[in-house]
């Protein structure tokens, strides 16, 4: 399959100057990856570890004091190359919903207060879409359907929407021009269980049906190990690791990712579970070498000066660590028991 | 729909009652006077020509009975609330006989007219240009009117009127500085008089208008800054939709809101401003005949005008309460 | 704090702007209490001189000095804003404070009120209050006056945010303490309420010195107190323009209209500084 977005050694700073104190916050700090055509790929991190700053790049939303300061990030619609680190704005607004669509976090704000349902769609879609009047509505109806929403829902404020219904109603939003890249920031987070289930399973029955690409970010990783085809690790606005979702899950090759993927619990399991000491780096002043060695158990003298690059360390599977050949799957976690349920 | 009326009930209710305890302040007020109306009025008659004793008996007499004051105060309480029910204050003592009511009436349009034409050139210009100046912060146009508008928001209606007074009327006398329309033109709904009504209201208005948009353009370009960050106008522009529809349907639209409850709580202030500025240009509203009551020692009149200030205004501000949940439909018409 | 003040000088120069002028005009005042001219007095001085060496703003038809009198004029005029700002302020404080805290029946008693004195204009009552009580309007009474009208708007925002922090943790937690409800509101919810309570000050000042400015031109106030209000009233009554004196209007309109912006400034860098966001948008290289 061929690539849809290459991005390419990006990296986009905050510049502040306040009061006489100049700060440079590096929020993403040299990021390389690709993106497939219908596929979905995750991005995990914790927070304020620069995953939204990087998406928000990646949708052509930033804004000073954020700032690109490097790189490029090129999407391949078709026989169309979009830089949209250098493009012009016309350029963007031709790709904007049409091929390059966004769901946000929060459902609860993202709609307008004051402006009904049927009219925020038509604000978001009809351009792209070239339609309009009775035929424009019908494929908005139809389009809801799918998403288990009545036509009354498009007379309706937000406010007078339920947080299941408004979320789906945003999804749809983001759909409704089967777009070829859908970037999730956080969808599922601030929803109850019930209505998580929903919304993923909507989610990925309309990618399938689309065949669309979808990046998905959120710090659940049982959402990835659902969704994810691929996962890419953030930390510290750097990506550490990358690889297909069953690979990363079995097999990491990062203590990062190992403390991560072994946080999630199993029925039954009562495993103490380590938990890493200290706290994510401050982006504006990060440590030497390798952002993650003040807290990583298996640090060397040569993490505190060197960076690690993000290399191919088994096909498919990428990792910037020095010592990934000696990471182990965590007691606890899926892994471990896999191999243990297999042995047995 | 019946909601909505039940709450248009409601505020109604409200407005008798803001109306009925305005008026009885004012009308408190005007009592808590040592000197009573009566004597006022028989020294400066007395003043003026001397009279017998009898005659000014007499007129003491005739006087307190025909200012009700020969009564308990409760009792005059009772009577005046009977009497503003039928908006009658009396005669006027400058305009003897002529009721209060009427010379009122006469100059009531006038403010009503400067009043709306204030509103609309501070409030609705103030608020479209503050909003663009909010969305558009690059534009340096928008930057300078921001920086004039802080100029002259600060300043006081009377000194901002007086030094137009002073430029157009000494230095500069291109436009009238004085009365609603030119003495040698009759009234009537003449082409000619409309003209020169429309002709000698500039000066007033935009002595308004200078000093009332750098309120609204402020507080509407800090408003739509903080908007612009809100999720929906992010999400918006990260969708591509058209800029003129965010400005005014996403962002303009939200700010509006709190813009209106402001306009709600400014009305009084406006009001007063209004009255100043009529005042120093000798409009002929409610300001001048203001001045000219309490000149003329007229309790009846500025009693009269006091009230019928608090209706005004009250009524104003229970239009734009109605309006309200028509233009937010968050809020529950309750 | 201290470091605030210093911060805000060095950066936002709305505020510097600001401060110099109202500091100007408050040392200006100052000077009132080595003036060799009682200002009550008049005739002292040759009248309609205008501005020379020895007076440095010339002198007004009634033979003050102007640059002395506009001393005790500022002085007063200033010493009155002072005053209507901090009697409103206590008014708005212990209104919005109950009101928002309280709640309830306190609650709707109090807006009621609110309601009330927004509705009625000011200028009306205020000459009606001067048309009984004359010459017996000094300036407290005045101040008095209007602060009883300058505390709606505040008292609204105050409220506004009281009512935010009542469902704080702290609060339920202060509540839960045994605290009486009047030991919360000044002990725990008062810190938050004093930012805007500055703010509002300012803005407060700006309007009530403006008020009494325009009372005191129509002849609506005590005109023997030299206030920057009856400097114009005399000014007009001598028809000073007209007869050509006119440093008599100019000069202190136009002091007094730097001390309006310097008052503003004041209140908008303030204000600006206070709001998270907006500080936060400064930020943006």
């Amino acid at each position: 399959m061929a690539d849809i977005l290459t991005v390419d050694r990006l990296k986009a700073y905050y510049l502040m100057n306040y009061y006489g104190i100049r700060r440079e916050v590096r929020a993403v700090d040299d990021i390389t990856m690709t993106v497939k055509q219908n596929e979905v790929y995750g991005i995990a991190g914790e927070s304020s570890s620069g995953k939204t700053s990087f998406i928000k790049v990646l949708a052509a939303a930033i804004r000073p004091p954020m700032r690109i300061v490097a790189g490029s990030v090129i999407f391949h619609f078709g026989d169309r190359n979009v830089d949209v680190t250098s493009a012009s704005p016309e350029e963007i607004e031709s790709i904007r919903w049409k091929h390059l669509s966004y769901i946000m976090q929060g459902s609860m704000s993202v709609l307008n207060p004051v402006r009904r349902i049927e009219n925020i769609f038509e604000d978001f879609a009809a351009r792209p879409l070239g339609l309009s009047g009775r035929a424009f509505k019908d494929r908005v109806i139809t389009h809801l359907a799918k998403l288990k929403l009545g036509p009354e829902v498009l007379r309706a404020y937000a406010h007078e929407l339920s947080g299941g219904m408004r979320q789906r109603v945003t999804i749809g939003l983001a759909t409704i021009c089967n777009p070829e890249f859908i970037i999730a920031d956080e969808p599922t987070t601030a929803l109850d269980v019930v209505v998580q289930k929903d919304v993923l399973s909507l989610i990925r029955d309309l990618q399938k049906e689309m065949g669309s690409s979808v990046v998905f970010v959120t710090h659940d990783m049982s959402v990835h190990a659902n969704m994810a085809d691929r996962v890419g690790i953030i930390y510290a606005g750097r990506l550490i690791e990358e690889a297909p979702t069953r690979q990363l899950f079995v097999a990491p090759k990062h203590p990062y990712t190992a403390h991560l993927v072994a946080s999630l619990p199993r029925i039954g399991d009562t495993t103490q579970r380590p938990a890493l000491e200290g706290r994510p780096p401050n982006l504006a002043a990060p440590p030497p070498g390798c952002r993650f060695h003040p807290r990583c158990p298996l640090a060397i003298d040569i993490c505190k000066k060197e960076v690690p690059p993000l290399e191919e360390v088994v096909p498919g599977h990428r990792s910037a660590c020095w010592r990934w050949r000696d990471v182990e799957p965590l007691a606890g976690s899926i892994a471990v028991a896999r191999v243990a349920e297999s042995v047995a | 729909m019946k909601t909505y009326l039940l709450f248009a009930l409601k505020r109604f209710i409200q407005l008798v009652a803001v109306v009925f305890a305005g008026c009885s302040v004012a009308f408190v007020v005007s009592h808590l006077s040592p000197i009573s109306p009566v004597e006022m009025v028989i020294g400066r008659v007395s003043g003026q020509s001397s009279y017998s004793p009898e005659a000014i008996e007499s007129l003491r007499a005739t006087l307190t009975e025909l200012f009700g004051l020969n009564v308990p105060l409760h009792e005059q309480y009772f009577n005046f609330l009977r009497r503003l029910v039928v908006v009658d204050f009396g005669p006027a003592l400058i305009a003897f006989p002529r009721p209060a009511m009427q010379l009122v009436m006469l100059a009531l349009p006038w403010t009503l007219g400067l009043l709306s034409v204030a509103v609309i050139f501070t409030w609705v210009l103030g608020n479209i240009v503050g909003g663009l100046a909010g969305y558009y912060q690059n534009s340096r146009f928008l930057k300078a009117f921001g920086i004039v508008a802080i100029g002259a928001q600060p300043i006081p209606y009377y000194i901002v009127a007086f030094l137009m007074v002073i430029i157009f009327g000494f230095l500069w006398p291109v436009l009238p500085i004085s009365d609603g329309f030119s003495m040698n033109v009759r009234p009537g709904w003449t082409f000619e008089f409309i003209a020169s009504v429309l002709h000698h209201s500039i000066l007033p208005a935009a002595s308004l208008t200078i000093v009332g948009i750098g309120t609204w353009f402020l507080g509407m370009r800090a408003l739509v800054s903080n908007i612009v960050t809100e999720d929906y106008v992010t999400y918006a522009e990260l969708a591509g939709v058209k800029q003129d529809r965010v400005v005014f349907s996403y962002v303009i639209r939200n700010a509006v809101v709190p813009q209106l409850t402001a306009l709600a709580m400014a009305l009084g202030g406006i009001f007063s401003g209004t009255i100043i500025t009529e005042q120093v240009f000798g409009y002929p509203g409610l300001g001048s005949l203001l001045v000219r009551a309490v000149n003329g020692g007229d309790s009846a009149l500025v009693l009269a005008v006091s009230c019928i200030s608090v209706i005004a205004v009250a009524s104003a501000i229970f239009i734009i309460d109605l309006a309200h949940p028509l233009i937010d439909p968050r809020v529950k018409a309750e | 704090m201290f470091s605030v003040f210093r911060d805000l000088l060095r950066y936002n120069i709305e505020f510097a702007i600001g401060c110099v002028f109202v500091g100007v005009i408050v040392i200006f005042a100052g000077l009132s209490f080595f003036s060799p001219f009682d200002p009550t007095q008049v005739y002292t001085v040759i009248p309609d001189r205008p501005p020379d060496s020895q007076h440095w703003f010339g002198t007004n038809s009634r033979g003050q000095d102007m640059f002395w009198q506009l001393t005790f004029a500022f002085r007063n005029t200033l010493g009155f804003g002072l005053t209507v700002a901090i009697l409103s302020r206590i008014i708005s404080i212990v209104v919005g404070l109950a009101a928002g805290y309280l709640g309830g029946w306190v609650d709707r008693v109090l807006m009621f009120f609110n309601d009330i004195f927004v509705a009625i204009p000011i200028f009306p009552i205020l000459i009606l209050f001067y048309f009984v009580m004359r010459s017996n309007l000094n300036s407290f009474t005045l101040a008095l006056i209007m602060a009883c009208f300058g505390w709606p708007f505040d008292a609204r925002l105050i409220r506004a945010v009281t009512l935010g922090l009542r469902h704080r943790e702290f609060t339920r937690q202060a509540v839960f303490a045994g605290m009486s409800p009047l030991k919360i509101m000044f002990e725990e919810h008062l810190p938050y309420v004093m930012p805007i309570i500055f703010a509002t000050a300012l803005a407060n000042m700006i309007w009530s010195i403006g008020l009494e400015v325009t009372l005191a031109v129509l002849g609506f106030t005590n005109i023997n107190i030299p206030t920057v209000g009856t400097t114009l009233y005399w000014a007009n009554n001598h028809s000073a323009m007209v007869v050509g004196v006119w440093w008599w209007i100019l000069i202190p309109v136009i002091i007094v209209i730097i001390l309006f912006i310097g008052l503003f400034l004041l209140a908008v860098s303030l204000n600006e500084y206070i709001d998270p966001r907006s500080r936060l948008r400064r930020m943006g290289a």
